[in-house]
C-alpha cells in the first residue's frame, strides 16, 4: 500500500500542516537512506526458520547470553569482572547495544536511541561501580551522594520548547500560562513531592530506581490499575499545560500517551529522579552519542567474548545442565550450534515465544503481556545551524515542539561543545497509538522518503530553512523500541512470571522492570549474572 | 534651442557630485591610511590637479561635444558612485589600497575636469562669453558650497559614506540622462545608445544600493555612533570597526572589544602582571585575543620563544595580520614568527592537547551567550590547569567589576573553585570604563611589584595599585559558573540589561 505524501503528513503530524505543506511544491530532498536492521532475517525466525549445524560446527560453552543490548552487556562486563570467563554473548545485529546504538560522523558521534540517564543515587550501587570505573564520577558529597563530572553533565541550556513562533526556556510553558494553570502545575509537583517522601514500614520508596527496590505497597501499587489520564482527572487538573507536560513524559520516556501509561510508570518518571522533596530533578549525564557511550564502553570490556551477526534460532534446553542454542551467522551465512550449561535471554521478552523451544510449542500465558511501541527515530546532518529566531530562547540539547506528536530533536554537538557551524540532530517519533500492531505497521510501511518529509515538514515549524541546511538524513524504524508500561503491566504477576528462570535458562531485560531505562537493563543484566554465579555456587560481593 | 536655466541646474548637480566624490576619498583615506590633514592634504592635490589635466583634456576634442559631454556624465557616475564600496572592499585586503585610492580620486578628478569646459563649449553659443562664465562659475561654486555642507551635516550620518557615493553616481546618471533630452538638438547620433548606456549603469548602481546593506545596513550604520569602516558576518560573529576622531575601534556582535586610543591600558593590564609573577616565560598561550594586542605586548618580553594564539574566528585573526591600521596597532603580531596561530574552540583545543604553557592570557569575550559562557566555566579553569608548566600563572578578563559586579566576582570564584588562587584587579580603561581581571596561578602567590621598563601605562606604583579594589567593586555573594548550570551568562545578562 503506498500513501500519499498528504496522506503520511496527516497521520504523523496534523492535517493542518499536512494541508499547508502540501499547497507548497514539494521540497528538495537531502539524500539519505534507512539504517538496515536484521529485520528480514527476525521475520524469518519468527516464522520459524530452521537451521541444523554441521557436526562440527558445534561448541561446547558454560554460559551463552542470547543478545547484545545493555542488560546482556552489562551481564558479560559482570561475569568477567567476577573472573568467570566460560561464556559468549551473541548479537544478531552487527552493531551491539541495541537501542542504546550510536553513529559515527567525522563531525560528532550521535545516538540512534536512548540518549541520557539521569544521575544515580547513592542507593543504585551497581550502576555507581560502573560510572566510576568509567572515570564519570569525582567523589561523593557531604550526603554521600555521588558527584559526577561536570563533563558529562548534560550542559546549560538544556531544554526549550516552541510555541506559536517562538521557543521557550524549559518544557513546561510558562508564557501565557493562566493562574489557574500554574495552581494546577504547583499542586502536581506537591503531589509528586509526596510521592518523593513516601516511604513504606521497610523503608522502602514508592519509586525509586532500579524499580527493584521500591515499595510493594498496595497504596503504591494501586497507581498501577489506572492509566495516567485517569490519575490527572482524579485530582480535577485539566490545565492543558499540565496535561501537556505529563503527556510528553509518558511519551519520551515510554514511547506512549497519557492515556495508555500506567499512573505508577507515568509518577515514576517524575518522582523516582528527585533525591528529596521539593530538590530538582536529578541532573542528567549526556554524551554526544547519548547511551552509546554506555553501550560502547561495555561492549569494549567484553568484546573478546562477544560474537556480532550471530541470531539465535532456537533455544532448546534438552537437560538438566544443558542446553542446546542453534544460531545462524549473518557474515558466513551457517550455522552454528552451542551447547551451554545455562543461557541468559538478553533479547526483548516478546521473542522468547519464537525462540525458546517450550515457549514456542506451548507459549505461556505471561508473554503476551509484554507489548512494544514503535519509534522512528532521524538524525538530520546539518551543513550549519538553523537562524536564530529573535528574542527567542536559544539552541538548546533539546529542543521540543508543544504542538507536535514527535519529541523534538536533541543536538549531538551540544555537549561537545561545538556551538558554531554543522551539526547532527537527532528527531524523535514514538507512534503512541493504542494499538501496539497498527503502530508498528504505520511505522514499517512508511519509507525513507516518506519518514524524512515527516522530520523535515515537522522541524519546519520551527526551522522553514532546514531543507536547505539538510545534507543528509537517516532513518531508523524501530519495530519493537521498547516495552509499554500500559495500565495493569508493572505490577501484574505476568512480569513477575516472566523474570523467573525458566529451567536453565535466565532472564535478563529491562522488558522485565517495565520500564525501559538503561538503569533498569543494566540492573537485570547484573542481577542475572550474579544469579547464575550464585546458582554455580560461587562466592562473591553482590552490588545489587 | 536648447533652456539654458535647465542646463545651469545641471551645473549644480555636477559641481556638487565631484565635491562629494572629493570628500569621500578624503575622508576614507583618512580613516584607514591616519594622518587626516596629510591624506585631505593629498586628495585634494591629487583632485584638483587631474582636474587640470581633465581641462587640458578637453582642448583636444573637437566634434560631438553633447555627446561626449553625456558620456563622461556617465563615467563619473559609475567610477564616483562606486567609489566608496570598492575602497570599502579593499581595506582589508589590499595591502596598496593607498594606490588604489590615489588612482580612483585622479580619474574621477580627469573625468570632473572635463565637465565643465566641455559645458561651456556647449553654451557657447547661446550666451555672451561675459555672461556664461560669470554663471557657469557661480553656480559651480555654490554647488561645491551645497556638497560641504550637506556632507558632514547629513550625508555621512544619515547615509553613511558607502550609500552616499551610490546615491551620488545615480544622481550623477540622472543628470546625463536627463542631458540627453535638454541637449537632443545638439546630439547627431546615437541618442539611443546613450539612453540604454545611462540606464545601465542606473541599474548598476541600483543594484550597488541594494547590495550595500550586506556591507553595512542601515540600521547597523545608526547604532555605532561612528563611521564604519570595515564590517564583515564570519561563520562565528559580525566584525564591525569603526572610525572616530580618537581613533579606530573594533567590535564583536555590536560589543566594544578595543579603542585604538586607550587600548594599550587595558592590554598591558592584562598581559604584563601574569608575565611578571611568572618570571621570565619561555611559553605562552593566549585564548581569544585574536585582534593580536595582546601579543603585542607578549611579544615585549625577549625571554619568550613561542606563543599560541587560539582564537575561534579565523576572519578576526586574518583581520589582526592584514588590516593596515590595526596591523600598525598590533605591531605586526600575528605575523611574528615566534606565534602560531590556531583557529578552533579553545575548549575543545584544551581538550585535546598534552602541551603545557608558562603562562595563559584568556582574552574571551564578555559571557553574553552560552557559547562564551563555557569558557569561564569550571571546567574550563580545571583543563586550563593540566596545561600549566609548575609555576604557572594565567590573566583572565573578566568583564568591568562596576557595571557587573555580580558577573566579575563569579567568574573569580570559580577559576578559585577549579583550583587556583586568584588576585583580583582592575584598571580604567576610558573607552570601556573600569574593567576587571583576574591573575591566578595554582597554590598562594603575592601580588607581582616591578612592571617592565618602558611601557606607556604600567609603572611599578601602578602595577601595584591595581590590585586595590573599591568599595563599590569588592566581593559579593555568588555561584560557582559550571557547564551545568551557567549561571555566568544568566549574571551578565541581568547586569547589562540594567545599562541597555
Amino acid at each position: 500500500m503506498k500513501f500519499t505524501r498528504r496522506e503520511i503528513l496527516t497521520a504523523f503530524l496534523s492535517s493542518p500542516l499536512a494541508l499547508s505543506a502540501c499547497q507548497n511544491p514539494t521540497p528538495q530532498f537531502p539524500k539519505g537512506e534507512i539504517i538496515n536492521t536484521s529485520q528480514e532475517l527476525g521475520h524469518k525466525i519468527r516464522d520459524g526458520l530452521k537451521l541444523e549445524p554441521a557436526l562440527d560446527n558445534w561448541k561446547n560453552i558454560k554460559i551463552v547470553i542470547v543478545g547484545g543490548g545493555i542488560a546482556g552487556l552489562s551481564a558479560a562486563w559482570r561475569l568477567k569482572k567476577l573472573g568467570f570467563e566460560d561464556f559468549i554473548l551473541i548479537e544478531l545485529e552487527k552493531t551491539p547495544g541495541g537501542t542504546a546504538r550510536s553513529g559515527e560522523s567525522k563531525l560528532v558521534s550521535y545516538p540512534w536511541g536512548a540518549h541520557y540517564v539521569p544521575a544515580p543515587m547513592k542507593e543504585n550501587v551497581a550502576l555507581l561501580e560502573l560510572f566510576n570505573e568509567m572515570g564519570i564520577l569525582e567523589g561523593e558529597d557531604n550526603q554521600g551522594q555521588p558527584i559526577v563530572a561536570e563533563q558529562y553533565l548534560c550542559r546549560d541550556p538544556e531544554e526549550r520548547l516552541f510555541f506559536r513562533g517562538r521557543w521557550y526556556e524549559g518544557l513546561y510553558l510558562y508564557a501565557g500560562a493562566s493562574e489557574k494553570d500554574l495552581a494546577e502545575f504547583k499542586a502536581f509537583q506537591k503531589e509528586i513531592d509526596r510521592w518523593v517522601e513516601w516511604q513504606d514500614s521497610k523503608g522502602r520508596r514508592a519509586f525509586t530506581i532500579p524499580m527493584a527496590k521500591v515499595s510493594d505497597d498496595v497504596e503504591v501499587t494501586d497507581l498501577d490499575k489506572i492509566s495516567m489520564s485517569t490519575w490527572l482527572k482524579r485530582y480535577n487538573w485539566t490545565s492543558p499545560r499540565l496535561r501537556w507536560l505529563v503527556d510528553y513524559s509518558c511519551r519520551d520516556d515510554y514511547g506512549s500517551s497519557i492515556e495508555t501509561t500506567s499512573a505508577w510508570a507515568g509518577i515514576f518518571y517524575f518522582a523516582s529522579r528527585m533525591a528529596k522533596p521539593g530538590a530538582t530533578a536529578q541532573p542528567l549525564i549526556t554524551w554526544p552519542e547519548g547511551n552509546g557511550r554506555l553501550a560502547n564502553y561495555l561492549y569494549s570490556q567484553v568484546k573478546d567474548k562477544v560474537r556480532l551477526g550471530l541470531a539465535a534460532l532456537e533455544i532448546n534446553p534438552i537437560k538438566e545442565l544443558e542446553v542446546e542454542i542453534t544460531t545462524f551467522d549473518q557474515n558466513t551465512s551457517q550455522a552454528f550450534g552451542f551447547r551451554a550449561e545455562q543461557v541468559i535471554f538478553a533479547a526483548p521478552h516478546f521473542l522468547t515465544n519464537y525462540i525458546i523451544r517450550p515457549y514456542r510449542d506451548n507459549p505461556p500465558k505471561h508473554v503476551e503481556a509484554f507489548q512494544y511501541g514503535a519509534w522512528m527515530v532521524a538524525n538530520l546532518f546539518l551543513r550549519d545551524r538553523p537562524s536564530q529566531i529573535r528574542a527567542s530562547y536559544p539552541l538548546c540539547w533539546d529542543n521540543v515542539f508543544y504542538e507536535s506528536k514527535s519529541l523534538g530533536y536533541v543536538v549531538a554537538t551540544h555537549q561537545r561543545g561545538l556551538d558554531y557551524g554543522a551539526t547532527i540532530f537527532t528527531y524523535y517519533y514514538p507512534i503512541t497509538e493504542l494499538d501496539v500492531n497498527v503502530a508498528r505497521k504505520k511505522l514499517l510501511s512508511t519509507d525513507w522518503q516518506g519518514w524524512a518529509d515527516v522530520a523535515l515538514t515537522d522541524i519546519s515549524q520551527a526551522h522553514p530553512d532546514i531543507y536547505t541546511l539538510t545534507e543528509q538524513i537517516d532513518i531508523m524504524r524501530w519495530g519493537h523500541a521498547m516495552v509499554r508500561p500500559h495500565p495493569d503491566f508493572i505490577w501484574n504477576k505476568s512480569r513477575f512470571e516472566a523474570a523467573k528462570p525458566f529451567r536453565n535458562i535466565h532472564f535478563a531485560h529491562a522488558d522485565l522492570s517495565g520500564v525501559a531505562l538503561f538503569e533498569e537493563a543494566f540492573y537485570q543484566g547484573v542481577r542475572v549474572a550474579e544469579e547464575i554465579l550464585t546458582s554455580r555456587n560461587l562466592k562473591f560481593k553482590s552490588i545489587i | 534651442m536648447i533652456r539654458t536655466s535647465i542646463i545651469f541646474l545641471n551645473v549644480l548637480i555636477i559641481a556638487t557630485c565631484g565635491l562629494v566624490y572629493e570628500l569621500l576619498a578624503g575622508t576614507l583615506a583618512s580613516y584607514v591610511l591616519g594622518d587626516s590633514v596629510t591624506q585631505f592634504s593629498l586628495i585634494i592635490g591629487i583632485y584638483l590637479s587631474a582636474m587640470g589635466v581633465g581641462a587640458w583634456l578637453s582642448g583636444f576634442i573637437e566634434k560631438d561635444l553633447a555627446q561626449k559631454f553625456i558620456e563622461i556624465e556617465i563615467a563619473v557616475a559609475i567610477l564616483g558612485g562606486f567609489s566608496a564600496p570598492i575602497l570599502f572592499l579593499s581595506f582589508a585586503r589590499l595591502s596598496y589600497f593607498h594606490i588604489i585610492l590615489y588612482l580612483v580620486v585622479f580619474l574621477i578628478g580627469v573625468l570632473v575636469g572635463l565637465e565643465l569646459p566641455l559645458l561651456m563649449r556647449i553654451l557657447k553659443d547661446q550666451l555672451d562669453f561675459k555672461d556664461l562664465v560669470s554663471r557657469v562659475l557661480t553656480i559651480d561654486y555654490i554647488g561645491a558650497l551645497v556638497a560641504s555642507l550637506m556632507f558632514p551635516l547629513f550625508l555621512v550620518p544619515k547615509l553613511g559614506l558607502v550609500r552616499t557615493s551610490l546615491v551620488f553616481g545615480l544622481l550623477n546618471v540622472g543628470i546625463g540622462f536627463w542631458a540627453t533630452w535638454t541637449l537632443e538638438p545638439l546630439i547627431k547620433k546615437g541618442l539611443t545608445l546613450l539612453r540604454i548606456k545611462a540606464i545601465i549603469v542606473a541599474i548598476l548602481l541600483l543594484i550597488g544600493l541594494i547590495g550595500a546593506n550586506k556591507i553595512t545596513s542601515l540600521a547597523e550604520d545608526n547604532l555605532f555612533a561612528d563611521d564604519i569602516i570595515y564590517s564583515r558576518t564570519s561563520s562565528y560573529q559580525r566584525i564591525v570597526v569603526t572610525k572616530s576622531r580618537a581613533g579606530f575601534q573594533l567590535f564583536l556582535n555590536g560589543n566594544l572589544q578595543f579603542s585604538s586610543a586607550d587600548e594599550y591600558r587595558y592590554h598591558e593590564a592584562l598581559v604584563h602582571p601574569a608575565m611578571v609573577l611568572f618570571g621570565k616565560p619561555k611559553k605562552v598561550l593566549v585564548l581569544g585575543g585574536g585582534d593580536g594586542l595582546g601579543l603585542r605586548e607578549i611579544l615585549k618580553s625577549k625571554d619568550v620563544e613561542s606563543v599560541t594564539l587560539v582564537d575561534l574566528d579565523p576572519a578576526m585573526t586574518q583581520l589582526a595580520a592584514n588590516f593596515p591600521m590595526l596591523v600598525e596597532l598590533n605591531d605586526k603580531s600575528i605575523s611574528d614568527p615566534r606565534v602560531k596561530v590556531i583557529n578552533q574552540d579553545a575548549m575543545i583545543w584544551l581538550e585535546d592537547i598534552t602541551e603545557k604553557f608558562d603562562v595563559v592570557i584568556i582574552d574571551f569575550p564578555d559571557p553574553n551567550t552560552f557559547a562564551l559562557g563555557k569558557l569561564y566555566s569550571t571546567r574550563f579553569y580545571r583543563l586550563l590547569r593540566k596545561s600549566l608548566n609548575e609555576g604557572g600563572t594565567v590573566a583572565v578578563q573578566c568583564t568591568s567589576p562596576l557595571f557587573a559586579r555580580t558577573s566579575y566576582w563569579c567568574i573569580v570564584r570559580t577559576i578559585e573553585a577549579a583550583g587556583f588562587s586568584v588576585k583580583p584587579y582592575q584598571t580604567a580603561v576610558p573607552a570601556f570604563g573600569v574593567w576587571g581581571f583576574a591573575l591566578a596561578k595554582v597554590g598562594d602567590f603575592e601580588i607581582p611589584k616591578q612592571a617592565p621598563k618602558n611601557l606607556r601605562f604600567l609603572n611599578d606604583e601602578t602595577l601595584v595599585s591595581l590590585f586595590t579594589l573599591s568599595a563599590d567593586t569588592s566581593a559579593v555573594a555568588v555561584e560557582i559558573n559550571r557547564l551545568d548550570n551557567q549561571i555566568l551568562v544568566r549574571y551578565y545578562e541581568s547586569e547589562w540589561r540594567r545599562y541597555q
